[in-house]
């Protein structure tokens, strides 16, 4: 039995001591109204106890300037709470864009873990302390949750979609990873452990197990044999849209509307190629839903993303494609 | 007070005998009774759930019972309290029995509809039962999809089609409190003359009204994705699964003002009889009750700010969850100056208000953590979340049915109940409950996500305090059961207004006769006079 | 039995008069109204929402809808309406003759509504467009266009449902208008089933344009 009593997680990213911080401050405004309430009602109870069995207190109405000070003082300090815990929200929110990307995908009832050099863990993931890391997530199944308490945030891993989370570790250690949403029998086994690692170790950790390449590289021996070569040539003179350096970039389709080429759009575009048609493409492409699990999407996107130039380019140096204009 | 024998007064118990006069009542006053009787059982139900949950959790290790059968024991333990007890405590049993009365009619506009809704909700209780008896369902309560339509291989249709057949005895039940409202009150009794009572269950029935049909049809496309493979959350048909929870929600989040706007009435009722006064700011705790019922419909997505849903919405969701603490704040308030300068008197039902009012208080403020968006996305999902509704569903919810049943017990069953024991069972509910889900609070700082069957060891400590908490609390709750029962028979005879409080309920005699008042009464006066005490108490 | 006997019969012992007792059931049948618009909402609340995400799809499956059999269903449901409003007006008159007229050709349109709603399931079953393992669909959305499949069923469906339950409420209010228990004084059963079958009408208008007409060229 653990006989360790702790009341308050470990505190291992930037986020913590911010969620900290409000938390606390929570605490002590529930400390404050709760101990005013109960004591008035206390301190009235003894106070105006009931002295004969036929006593009739005096009718007080209630007055309109204490009706609106008990509304509009608990508001102020509502919307206090409201603009901090948007604040804190908001950052959790905006991954920095030197985070280091690592892929995670959720199955009942284990989590798969893909980093970009190729290295792949289940119910771990190895991190360097004091940089920003990012997980695209996904899920294989129903929706699952990935959480690490010591770093205060969690997100939903839904099914046909990419989701994301970042953190910057800010101390060394192993800590907690749950599965946060509901997900059938073995929920609670769905569970393992963050290593968060001085960077040199982490480099270490690094150059073990590649044995299968980086993903990108994964993913170009997955696009030849795929032959998606075939049609999107790197010439550009394909049936399909040219891909080189269209990550990132904001792609016009054939109903007028434009997209940004994220994660998102490229696995959409695998899947159900008809549901966002380039412009002056044709609908030819044939589905591969079925033909390719989450983790060879995963190394596919990796791929595209890797091959051409990067979000950062500026406009003039992104050749567009046959007819796919790109700007941004 | 004469307590000499009153027996052979008729009255709507001694009407009529048999089990046909029961099963085919249309007396509102009976069909309380029916209600009584149905959702007790499910309350235990319920609760032997709840027991079988905290042994699973007493040890880290998941060894009392397989994962599964734990993920049915909670998903069992959620859907049978929220949807076949807490929704129809308190406006099924009391504001069956007591909005005709309160407003001086011979009974709800429709008692037909009245009796069907009861059938309806034994009905859906006797699919989720077959359910459970068949093999149970492990969805949790809230049926997120896609694990409930393609992935678990459990009842899932029979108890869905079980809620959604009681959900249509929750929308008659609300629409017959509405139409009784606004069409049945007695002469005199206009709408800021109702007791706190009625207006809250006013607002309760708007959600009845509004929510539950949409809750049905959502579950109606769970069945039928389920049962015929075609699907429109099926993430693999291009379905949306968030759709679901922003459906669900839509509902569900109004349900928990379903649950506590009733015992909020409640303790407006016993704030007032306790102490002999008018509750302090009346308009504003009636207006309250309906500001909660409209804003509760906006703030549903508060539930899904880790789900994916864009930043602003989150955002809008966020700052709508703040608005709708305030109405409730306000009430908090109102009832606490309402004891200055009364007369007050710590009878059970007091000590069961006062309970409402702390533990209300508490659910609520963590509530303020929950909305706040930077916290919650470390709080969702864990047992701080937990903690805090059941703070207000059964800190809140139940104490108010329980001060409510203590209240007008000897109106309903014209006998007092023994006032020592009662005082008894109010301090081992209240005690016992703060011990189980206080630490409950702290596990889910900690990060213990909930509906886990196994658990890291540094938990075990909170875990066995919350469950020594638990086994008090089930001795506190068997406890009332046992001496209103042994009260019937025992009890002292109540008299027609044993605790000297004004309102048409007690005017007329306990229990009251068939069609409530001897007479249509006039109402002349405002809600809670007790200053002009003579011309209320009448006799 | 009387015409006097038969309304203190109909004055039920909740009430103190009938004006009092006819306001509440008017009230309720609203209310419950109300509850059904909620009910609909949901599924319209869907449908908006994919609409939004797969238009194309939605606009390749309207066109498989057929649009001439939807309008004179529309029409058919209008002119029910018409005979609906016309049964009420007759009972308020105390004309049992146009009341059970009317309220016999509002059951015939409503029977001829489901009959050409049933040959459009049917030629949906023929062509598998029915959503579930048989759909097929020809066409780079088949998922999708399957999702609307699914709304049109679920939405029509429990249109129809709807249909069918007021005609047998039609047919209830007939068969007792034929034994006279209606007059110029007591007809509030007629009033609601009338409010009743007007929504009805009012949800196809809805669905009508929604499902076969929107990104129709």
């Amino acid at each position: 039995m653990g006989s360790r009593l702790p009341l308050f997680p470990d505190q291992a990213s930037t986020f913590a001591s911010e969620v900290d911080a409000l938390y606390l401050f929570l605490v002590a405004l529930t400390v404050f109204f709760s101990v005013l309430i109960a004591g008035t009602i206390l301190y009235f109870a003894i106070k105006y106890r009931r002295r004969s069995e036929d006593e009739r207190p005096p009718t007080i109405e209630g007055g309109l300037a204490l009706e609106f000070t008990w509304t509009i003082v608990p508001f102020l300090i509502a919307m206090f709470i409201f603009g901090w815990g948007a604040q804190v929200y908001f950052r959790q929110f905006r991954a920095p864009d030197d985070a280091t990307e690592v892929w995670v995908v959720g199955k009942q009832w284990m989590w798969k873990v893909q980093h970009l050099g190729g290295q792949r863990e289940i119910n771990e993931l190895h991190v360097p302390v004091g940089r920003a890391v990012k997980l695209i997530m996904t899920s294989e199944d129903v929706i699952h949750d990935f959480y690490v308490p010591a770093f205060r945030t969690k997100r939903d891993v839904l099914p046909n979609r990419y989701s994301t989370l970042w953190f910057r570790p800010t101390r060394t250690g192993v800590f907690h990873l749950f599965c946060a949403e509901y997900c059938g029998t073995k929920h609670s086994g769905m569970v393992g452990s963050v290593y968060v690692m001085e960077p040199a170790d982490y480099q270490q950790w690094l150059t073990g197990g590649r044995a299968e390449g980086s993903l990108s590289e994964q993913g170009a021996r997955l696009f030849q044999d795929l032959a998606c070569d075939n049609c999107h040539r790197e010439d550009g003179r394909g049936r399909g849209p040219r891909l080189e350096g269209v990550f990132g970039t904001t792609v016009l389709l054939d109903n007028g509307q434009r997209v940004t080429a994220d994660e998102t759009y490229l696995r959409e575009s695998i899947l159900n190629p008809g549901a966002k048609i380039v412009s002056g493409h044709q609908n030819i492409m044939p589905t591969f839903q079925g033909l390719v699990t989450e983790e060879d999407l995963i190394r596919l996107v990796e791929y595209i993303k890797s091959i051409g130039p990067k979000v950062e380019a500026p406009p003039g140096e992104t050749a567009p494609a046959a007819a796919t204009p790109t700007q941004r | 007070m004469i307590t000499a024998p009153v027996e052979t007064r008729e009255h709507y118990l001694n009407k009529e005998y048999g089990i046909r006069s029961w099963l085919l009542t249309q007396d509102h006053k009976r069909i309380a009774l029916l209600y009584l009787a149905s959702i007790t059982l499910f309350f235990f139900l319920g609760g032997m759930f709840a027991v079988l949950i905290r042994l699973e959790l007493l040890t880290p290790a998941g060894d009392l019972v397989q994962s599964e059968t734990y993920n049915k024991f909670f998903t069992m333990h959620g859907i049978i309290m929220v949807f076949f007890f807490l929704i129809p405590s308190i406006p099924a049993v009391l504001g069956n029995f007591l909005i005709p009365i309160m407003i001086g009619a011979k009974d709800l506009a429709f008692p037909k509809l009245n009796l069907l809704s009861w059938y309806l909700a034994v009905a859906g209780g006797v699919f989720a039962l077959y359910a459970m008896l068949a093999g149970g369902v492990d969805t949790g309560w809230t049926f997120y999809t896609p694990y409930s339509t393609a992935f678990s291989n459990t009842y899932v249709m029979s108890t869905a089609v079980g809620i959604f057949i009681a959900g249509f005895s929750s929308i008659l039940t609300g629409l017959n409190f509405i139409v009784t409202i606004h069409r049945m009150r007695a002469p005199g009794m206009h709408w800021f003359r109702l007791p706190l009572f009625v207006w809250s269950h006013y607002a309760t029935s708007l959600i009845m009204v509004l929510g539950t049909p949409v809750i049905a049809v959502t579950l109606l496309l769970v069945a039928v994705e389920r049962g015929l493979r075609i699907g429109i959350f099926d993430p693999a048909l291009g379905g949306d699964p968030i759709l679901f929870q922003h459906l669900f929600w839509f509902y569900s989040h109004p349900a928990v003002y379903i649950m506590v706007l009733p015992a909020m009435g409640v303790t407006s009722e016993l704030v007032a009889a306790f102490s002999r006064k008018r509750v302090f700011g009346y308009a504003f705790v009636a207006f309250a009750s309906v500001a909660i019922a409209v804003f509760g419909f906006l703030v549903w997505g508060h539930h899904m700010f880790v789900s994916g849903q864009s930043v602003y919405a989150g955002m809008i969701f966020s700052f709508l969850s703040y608005a709708v603490a305030i109405p409730s704040a306000v009430k908090v308030f109102n009832w606490t100056a309402t004891l200055f300068r009364g007369s007050i008197s710590l009878q059970t039902p007091m000590l069961y208000a006062f309970g409402f009012i702390g533990l209300f208080t508490i659910g609520g403020m963590t509530g303020l953590f929950l909305a706040a968006l930077g916290l919650d996305v470390h709080v969702h999902d864990t047992y701080f979340v937990v903690a805090h509704f059941h703070y207000i569903m059964v800190g809140g919810a139940v104490m108010g049915y329980l001060g409510g049943m203590h209240y007008w017990w000897p109106k309903m069953t014209g006998r007092m109940y023994p006032e020592l024991w009662a005082k008894l069972g109010a301090l081992l509910i209240f005690v016992g409950f703060n011990v189980t889900f206080f630490p409950q609070f702290l596990l889910g700082y900690l990060g213990m996500p909930r509906r886990y069957h196994a658990y890291p060891d540094e938990f075990q400590v909170l875990n066995v305090m919350s469950t020594a908490g638990a086994s008090i609390l089930a001795v506190g709750y068997l406890l009332p059961m046992i001496y209103f029962i042994w009260s019937l028979r025992y009890g002292r005879v109540a008299g027609a207004n044993p605790w000297k409080a004004v309102g048409l309920e007690w005017q007329t005699a306990s229990p009251p006769p068939t069609e409530n008042f001897e007479e249509t009464p006039v109402v002349t006066h405002e809600a809670y006079e007790y200053s002009r005490e003579r011309e209320v108490v009448g006799d | 039995m009387t015409e006097s006997g038969e309304h203190s019969l109909a004055l039920r012992h909740q009430f103190d008069t009938v004006e009092q007792q006819r306001d509440a059931s008017t009230l309720g049948m609203w209310v419950f109204l109300v509850t059904e618009i909620m009910f609909f909402g949901g599924l319209f609340t869907a449908y908006v929402i994919y609409r939004t995400l797969y238009p194309t799809a939605f606009e390749a499956g309207s066109h498989h809808l057929n649009i001439t059999l939807g309008a004179i269903n529309t029409v058919v449901l209008i002119c029910s309406s018409l005979t609906m409003a016309l049964a009420v007006h007759g009972a308020q008159l105390g004309s049992r003759k146009a009341l059970i007229a009317c309220l016999l050709l509002t059951i015939l349109l409503g029977s001829v509504f489901l009959g050409i709603k049933a040959f459009e399931y049917a030629d949906k079953f023929a062509h598998h467009l029915v959503p579930g393992p048989n759909f097929q669909f020809e066409g780079p959305f088949s998922r999708q266009v399957q999702l609307f499949y699914s709304i049109y069923f679920g939405t029509t469906g429990l249109h129809a449902l709807h249909m069918i339950i007021g005609i047998g409420m039609l047919s209830v209010l007939a068969w007792q208008a034929r034994r006279g228990r209606y007059s110029a004084e007591y007809n509030t059963p007629i009033e609601l089933v009338g409010l009743y079958w007007h929504f009805v009408d009012i949800v196809w208008i809805f669905l009508f344009p929604l499902l076969y007409l929107l990104g129709r060229h």
